[in-house]
Parts: C-alpha cells; sequence; structure tokens
C-alpha cells in the first residue's frame, strides 16, 4: 500500500470498485454539502470531488473533500491546472496530505471558454502528465518540482483520464502510456456510451502493457432523455452516444426516459464488471447525484462500504 | 510578423472626443504587411474619421503620416518637427503597440492613442486571414515537436498530446482551427519519430516569458 487509501485498498484486493464523480455547488454552506453526500454514503466506494468542473466556480475541491471525510466518506480531490501553477497545485496537495486526503485526480481542465468566466486569464503552467508526475515525486520522495524535499509530504494514490474514443486510437493510447509513465495509479475513462469502442481500447491498452500497471474505471453516465442524448452528441465533442441508446430512449415516452436512461446506464455497468481490464466504474451523475442510489440498486451491485 | 487589426471606429472616435487637431501616424513594418495601419490604411481611417466627425457636427483636422518602422527611436524622432509646428493635441498611432508607447515617452504634451489592437505573432493563411504561430516564450522547442508549436497552437500549450476537446483533427476551443497535436503526431509519424513523443516532458522553464519580468535582448557585442 503506497497512499493507504480504501480506494486503493479496494482496487489491490481485485473488487470492483464504484466511484462517483461530485460537482460541489458554489456555496459556503456545509449543510448542503451534507444533504448532497448523503446520495454517495453507503452506495459508493469513493467520491471524485470536481475541481470547478467545466470552468464554472464551484467550491474548493479540496475543501468539500474534507467535508466528505468528516462524513465518513472517501474523497478523491479533483485538480486541474487550468487555474493554478505549479506553485499552488503543490501547495494544495500538501494541504490536502494535512487534511487526511489520500486520492488525487489530476486533469488539464475544460477550457474557461466553456466556463462561467470565459473572459479569464488561464494558467496551464504545467500539463496533467507533469502534476500526475509532480504528485508522485511529492508521493514517493517528498520532492517538490522545483528539487526542495518536504518533510512528511504524504502519500496520494493518483487518478488521471484517458480518452478511449478519441482519434487516432494509437495516439490515446500513447497518451495513456505517458500518464502510466508519469505515476498515475487509476484511470478514469471519459464517459462511455459505446461498449465496443470501449473493449477495443482496453485491449489496445492490455497489448501495450498498460492494464497491469494501472486500474482502469470506466466512466458511466445516465441519461435522462433521447433530447439529452443528442445535445451531448452536439456539443460534448470528443463524446458520443451510439445511435442504439437514442433509438432506446426515444423508444419510451418522455416522462420515462430518465427512468430508461438509468436502467440502460445500470446494463452498461453490469457489461463491464465482466469486461477484462476493467476494475471499476465511475458514475458522472452530472449534477443529478439523487439517482445515484437507485442505479447502483439497479445495477445489483453493492459496495464494499454497504457490506461493511 | 507581428499581426494588428484596427479597432472598431466607434471606439477611436471615443478616443479622440475632445481633440479637434490630430496626428494620425502609420508603419510601414509588420502592420503595412498585415494591411492594418500602412499608408493606404491610414488614408482610409484619416478620411472615415473625418466624415464621422462632420456628421456628429464637430469636424476634426487629421493630417496623416507614416514612418518607416515606429519601433526605432529613430524614426520616432521625425515626429518632433510635425509635432512642434503643428499644434496637434493628439497622436493616434497605426502601428503595433511598441509606436504608441514610444511617441508617448518622447512627447510629453500630447495624448498618445493606439488605432489598433495588436494580436499575435503570426503569419497569412491566406488572402485576408492571418494565424497566429509563436508566443514569444522565449525558449524554442518545436524541433521535438516535429517543428510546430503546441505552446502555442494547442488552446492549452499541451506538451504530451490532445486533450479529450480535440475531435476530428479540430480543436473544441476553435473549431475552425486544426488540433495541433493530430498535424505533430502525423508529422511525428511519417518522420519516424513517434517515440520522441512518448518520453515525458519536464515543467516547462517559463522564467524566458512574460513570468520572467519585462524582456529584454542584450547583445553586447553590438551596443556602444
Amino acid at each position: 500500500m503506497k497512499a493507504g487509501s480504501n480506494l486503493e485498498r479496494l482496487l489491490k484486493s481485485g473488487q470492483f470498485t464504484i466511484t462517483a464523480e461530485f460537482v460541489p455547488p458554489a456555496t459556503g454552506d456545509r449543510g448542503l454539502i451534507e444533504r448532497q453526500a448523503r446520495y454517495f454514503k453507503g452506495h459508493v466506494d469513493a467520491v471524485s470531488v470536481a475541481d470547478n468542473m467545466g470552468a464554472v466556480v464551484g467550491t474548493a475541491s479540496c475543501a468539500v473533500s474534507k467535508a466528505l471525510l468528516d462524513l465518513g466518506l472517501e474523497p478523491i480531490m479533483s485538480l486541474v491546472t487550468r487555474d493554478r501553477n505549479r506553485i499552488a497545485l503543490q501547495s494544495d496537495l500538501l494541504g490536502a496530505s494535512l487534511l487526511g486526503i489520500r486520492n488525487v485526480f489530476c486533469t488539464t481542465g475544460d477550457h474557461q471558454k466553456f466556463g462561467d468566466h470565459p473572459e479569464a486569464l488561464n494558467v496551464y503552467d504545467i500539463d496533467s502528465v507533469q502534476l500526475v508526475n509532480a504528485v508522485r515525486g511529492l508521493s514517493d520522495s517528498g520532492k517538490l518540482l522545483g528539487g526542495a524535499v518536504c518533510d512528511k509530504a504524504g502519500s496520494f494514490f493518483v487518478g488521471a483520464a484517458a480518452n478511449p474514443f478519441g482519434d487516432p486510437a494509437d495516439l490515446m493510447i500513447l497518451r495513456l502510456g505517458q500518464k502510466v509513465r508519469a505515476g498515475a495509479d487509476f484511470i478514469q475513462s471519459q464517459p462511455v456510451f459505446d461498449l465496443e469502442k470501449f473493449g477495443h481500447w482496453v485491449q489496445l491498452a492490455r497489448e501495450e502493457g498498460l492494464i497491469e500497471k494501472c486500474f482502469i474505471l470506466a466512466t458511466v453516465m445516465p441519461l435522462r432523455s433521447a433530447r439529452e442524448a443528442r445535445a451531448i452528441n452536439e456539443r460534448r465533442r470528443g463524446i458520443e452516444v451510439s445511435k442504439e441508446i437514442i433509438a432506446r430512449l426515444e423508444g419510451v415516452p418522455e416522462p420515462e426516459q430518465a427512468r430508461e436512461g438509468l436502467r440502460i446506464c445500470a446494463e452498461q455497468i453490469q457489461a463491464l464488471k465482466e469486461m477484462k481490464g476493467v476494475q471499476g466504474v465511475h458514475i458522472m451523475s452530472a449534477g443529478r447525484e439523487e439517482v445515484i442510489p437507485e442505479l447502483i440498486k439497479e445495477s445489483g451491485l453493492e459496495t464494499a462500504r454497504a457490506r461493511d | 510578423m507581428i499581426i494588428a487589426e484596427r479597432k472598431p471606429i466607434k471606439e477611436l472616435l471615443e478616443m479622440l472626443a475632445g481633440h479637434d487637431r490630430v496626428l494620425l501616424v502609420g508603419c510601414k513594418g509588420c502592420v503595412t504587411v498585415c494591411n492594418a495601419g500602412g499608408v493606404r490604411e491610414v488614408g482610409v481611417l484619416a478620411s472615415a474619421l473625418r466624415i464621422a466627425r462632420r456628421r456628429q457636427g464637430r469636424p476634426i483636422e487629421i493630417d496623416e503620416m507614416t514612418l518607416d518602422r515606429q519601433c526605432e527611436p529613430e524614426f520616432i524622432s521625425w515626429l518632433e518637427e510635425p509635432l512642434r509646428e503643428n499644434g496637434y493635441t493628439a497622436v493616434m498611432s497605426a502601428a503595433c503597440s511598441v509606436g504608441p508607447q514610444y511617441i508617448a515617452e518622447r512627447f510629453d504634451n500630447v495624448a498618445v492613442m493606439p488605432a489598433l489592437n495588436t494580436k499575435f505573432i503570426g503569419g497569412t493563411l491566406e488572402h485576408g486571414v492571418w494565424a497566429e504561430f509563436c508566443r514569444a516564450c522565449g525558449n524554442c522547442g518545436i524541433h521535438n515537436f516535429g517543428g510546430l508549436c503546441p505552446i502555442t497552437r494547442c488552446s492549452k500549450g499541451l506538451l504530451h498530446g490532445p486533450c479529450a476537446g480535440s475531435s476530428g483533427g479540430k480543436c473544441e476551443v476553435r473549431p475552425e482551427v486544426d488540433c495541433i497535436w493530430h498535424l505533430i503526431y502525423t508529422r511525428m509519424k511519417n518522420l519516424g519519430q513517434v517515440d520522441k513523443l512518448k518520453a515525458l516532458k519536464p515543467a516547462k522553464n517559463w522564467s524566458g516569458y512574460w513570468s520572467g519580468g519585462v524582456r529584454r535582448v542584450v547583445r553586447e557585442d553590438l551596443t556602444l
């Protein structure tokens, strides 16, 4: 055990693990965070706390992660390189360590053009691969990017993102390899709406010898309606909902589409559980945390936390 | 070259409010090449401003002059006589932002305003279309990327490949722009250098960029 987090323990034990995303609202209200937390507690193994998701201001991932920790949840603190330079990022990591946060998820972050402050100056001092590497260095030897060594920097279980659906496929695998070599322990994929294509990517990763070096969590997203699915295809470049899924949603009356979306998602979770090389799923509920308990129930998976 | 673009007439008129005798100064350097501030553009702009002010019922006198380059103090000194003799209350500079700053530092008693927005270091894509190619980070490493610059031409300046927003070879931030990582990858593949991309790049040294403070180049062999 490197970091000693519960997430690390579960993944290393071979347990199929369920994490979910929490996008903190912009609030200073602890009560609000606590109310949202009840949708995760006892249902998922760890909660990934977004860092100003979509370049929209939300309460700090570090602070919200600590609030979840206080509530007995296992947080994964997200850090994006869009808003902070290497000084601030490393400072936040040390702060997270001090607060008892053991899992970190590193990405570059959505461009600020898509957020609520499109006129903001961005940072991008380092990229996600370099951030993974920085966390690894701090974790393994207490070493900062500048060369200084910190006393008791703490250890982290480090996550990074991967895009199985980008093109060309070999470039996506090359990028996964960079993240693994930089020190990523676990990988969260982009939302999966095409199991076949995702399976192909896992196969390519296996051929490159990357599956043995990291844990793969497939991201799933329950869709609310056929309209939402079409909007994703129109707006979110790089993510595509398959024609089959859209047809299935369209096949039921609109008020029942959210229910059907949940069912589709639960089936995907079951299929992913059987996929070799996939160690768990990450639920992206896009701000609808309340659907998580039902989704877990529908998928027939009990989490380690629920069993404890 | 430096690519610049003329500001909207409305904004220029607001700057000129209260001034009735103005010198409009163009530049025969980069801004002539990118059709923003050469002799011809200065002539067209001066006419447009005169007409607009006449319509506002407050005519303006605008004299025109175009210097060989506004980024050289020697050429800026050509403005001394006209500014002394002709009673201008303002100089509007149609150069990159170096020009108006040189003029402002040199002449105490005259208002200075920019006619152009200085956009970027770039080149011509086709007639009337220019694009950014260099961010002047001060430490060029494009040989590591097949001769193409991800610092400038990736919207996030990524050094390890495309982000998830790259799709169909295009950038999500500006869909009309190629994802530079697709171009880099294709080129490295053709060159048989994909392995070079697999290597981890250390965090970039930004001290040669604006992060290191206002930059200077000193050539000891040329200084007097």
